[in-house]
């Protein structure tokens, strides 16, 4: 199902520091339409920083980012916007509006991007995602009365509201007890089978890794040491850091 | 993203440089809403509800606040009239101060520590758990959403709410000049009418607009720029209050100087 020809997204040597703090240093990376992309590296390595600059929240110091074709770096904001409309990006901290039910949650940017949708379609495709999430019951709560894994459900449903084509997920299972984050990968996986998608998904849980990636890609010291399956890139590693990360995963 | 570059090493001294990189900073996000505002998307829904929150959250202290105001300023000024005999005259000082001074500062106040402090901690606590960076990323500008609303309630909200103020002093100074002096309501307000010109209350009103627009854009600013962290959502709350205070002192005291300059021109 891999189409090796059409890459989505073309990372080349990119860089980003914060002040003293070289977070990348030398950035490539590829993602194929249709693949599962699992980004592993350790807290504090530019994970998020990464997918921050591809949907433009920060700005890369050095480096070229192509998305569909498109360089990211002079768009104005309004081809930003428009290229935003088509990446989901779904937060660490699933960043639902705490003064917004779930229904108005997934109705904010989708009446806001959508012009002249009816009550019904709205109401229709709200409650399609729901469904898909497997959380109907909970549209009319507060982000406050949730769990952490029906915020992280949700979160992702609001994502998925503008039928984005790639999705960033931003440690999707941290923080959920092992049959949750089995659950949470279980929706990766429909969400690409349901909608489409080409992923990037960002972990260091390595049952997440191997469950949902079809490549995984190490980001080590501000660039990616090793890129390829699961097996390639743990069970036959050289490297000692990437080495340890495997260890430490499943030692515990 | 703010296009001010951060300077790694201090220019003159660290905290100088924070000052003036700050006073740009504030600067720039006070032309951004002027720059914004006339454009659509206009949300009015989101304009109306914070009316609403804003009216609701501060009607019990301000009418509170307002009639003890009014009592006590009026039994404080009694023995100073009384000694030539002119207590008669208290309706019009009363007025006078109240509208001219005490109604909007006092509610202008009550207002920074009510209205600025939770705009300053929802918008801070928004950042910091990366709601806004959630808008920005479905194409939502959040500064239209958040801040222009909430800038725009304020500064309609606030006039209204100074009227009220004064209303409700001027309640409590009828209320003990009614018990000493025996003056009807008719006869109090008549008189309350007499004092106040054209020129006041048109200042008040546009002191009160001035005043609603800095706790607004404050607040709003404060939590913009929080920084990251549970503790940064207190700071943003904290700072919003105090600083809103300090520049609602400064803005009296240039509105008063003008409106002198004006009055006996
Ligand atoms: N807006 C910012 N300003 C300054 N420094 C930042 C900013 N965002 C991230 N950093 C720094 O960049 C580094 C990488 O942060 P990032 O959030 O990408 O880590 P991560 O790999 O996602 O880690 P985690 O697994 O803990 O989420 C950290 O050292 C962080 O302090
Ligand atoms: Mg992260």
């Amino acid at each position: 199902m891999l189409n090796e020809q059409e890459k989505v997204v073309e990372i080349r040597g990119l860089v980003k520091s914060f002040g003293e703090n070289h977070v990348l240093r030398n950035v490539d990376l590829d993602l194929y339409k249709g693949e599962n992309l699992v980004v592993l590296g350790k807290s504090g390595s530019g994970k998020s920083v990464l997918i921050k600059i591809m949907v433009g929240l920060l700005k890369q110091d050095k480096g070229t980012i192509k998305i569909f074709g498109i360089d990211n770096s002079n768009l104005n904001l309004k081809e930003l916007n428009k290229l935003r409309l088509r990446i989901g990006f779904s937060f660490q901290a699933s960043a639902l509006y705490d003064s917004m039910t779930v229904r108005e949650n997934l109705e904010f940017p989708l009446v806001r991007n959508v012009k002249n949708l009816t009550r019904k379609e709205i109401d229709f495709k709200v409650e399609e995602l729901l469904e898909s999430v497997a959380l109907p019951n909970t549209i009319n709560q507060m982000p406050s009365e949730l769990s952490g894994g029906q915020k992280k459900r949700i979160g992702i449903a609001r994502t998925l509201i503008l039928n984005p084509e790639i999705m960033l997920y931003d440690e999707p299972t941290a923080g959920l007890d092992p049959v949750t984050c089995i659950e949470i990968n279980n929706l990766i996986n429909e969400v690409r089978e349901r909608y489409k998608t080409s992923s990037i998904v960002i972990t260091h849980d390595l049952t997440c890794a191997k469950q949902t990636g079809d490549r995984m890609a190490v980001l080590i010291k501000g660039h990616f040491t090793s890129v390829g399956t699961f097996e390639k890139v743990f069970e036959e590693a050289t490297d000692k850091q990437v080495k340890s990360f495997y260890d430490y995963n499943f030692i515990r | 993203m703010s296009k001010i570059k951060k300077v790694d090493k201090p220019v003159i001294s660290k905290n100088l440089d924070e000052f003036f990189t700050g006073m740009a900073k504030a600067f720039s996000f006070v032309k951004r809403f002027f720059k914004e505002v006339w454009f659509p998307p206009y949300e009015f829904k989101e304009v109306l509800r914070q009316c609403y929150e804003i009216g609701y959250r501060s009607l019990p202290l301000i009418s509170l606040t307002g009639f003890i105001i009014g009592i006590v300023f009026t039994n404080q000024s009694r023995p100073s009239l009384a000694e030539f005999g002119a207590t008669s005259w208290l309706p019009s000082l009363i007025s006078i101060a109240v509208v001219r001074a005490l109604g909007p500062l006092v509610t202008a106040l009550i207002a920074s520590g009510k209205v600025g402090s939770s705009i300053g901690a929802e918008i801070g606590s928004m950042n910091v758990t990366e709601q806004i960076d959630a808008m920005e990323v479905s194409a939502i500008n959040p500064f239209k959403f958040l801040v222009i609303t909430r800038t725009l309630a304020a500064t309609f909200m606030i006039p209204i709410l100074v009227m009220y103020t004064d209303f409700v002093a001027l309640m409590g100074s009828f209320a003990s000049v009614n018990a000493n002096e025996l003056v009807s309501l008719s006869t109090f307000f008549v008189q309350v009418f007499e004092a106040v010109s054209f020129l006041d209350i048109f200042s008040s009103v546009i002191k009160s607009v001035v005043f609603g627009f800095t706790i607004g854009i404050v607040g709003c600013y404060k939590g913009y720029n929080s920084s990251r962290g549970t503790e940064g959502v207190g700071q943003a709350a904290n700072a919003a209050v105090v600083m809103s205070m300090f520049l609602i002192f400064v803005e009296e005291l240039l509105i008063m100087q003008i409106v002198n300059a004006i009055r006996y021109a």
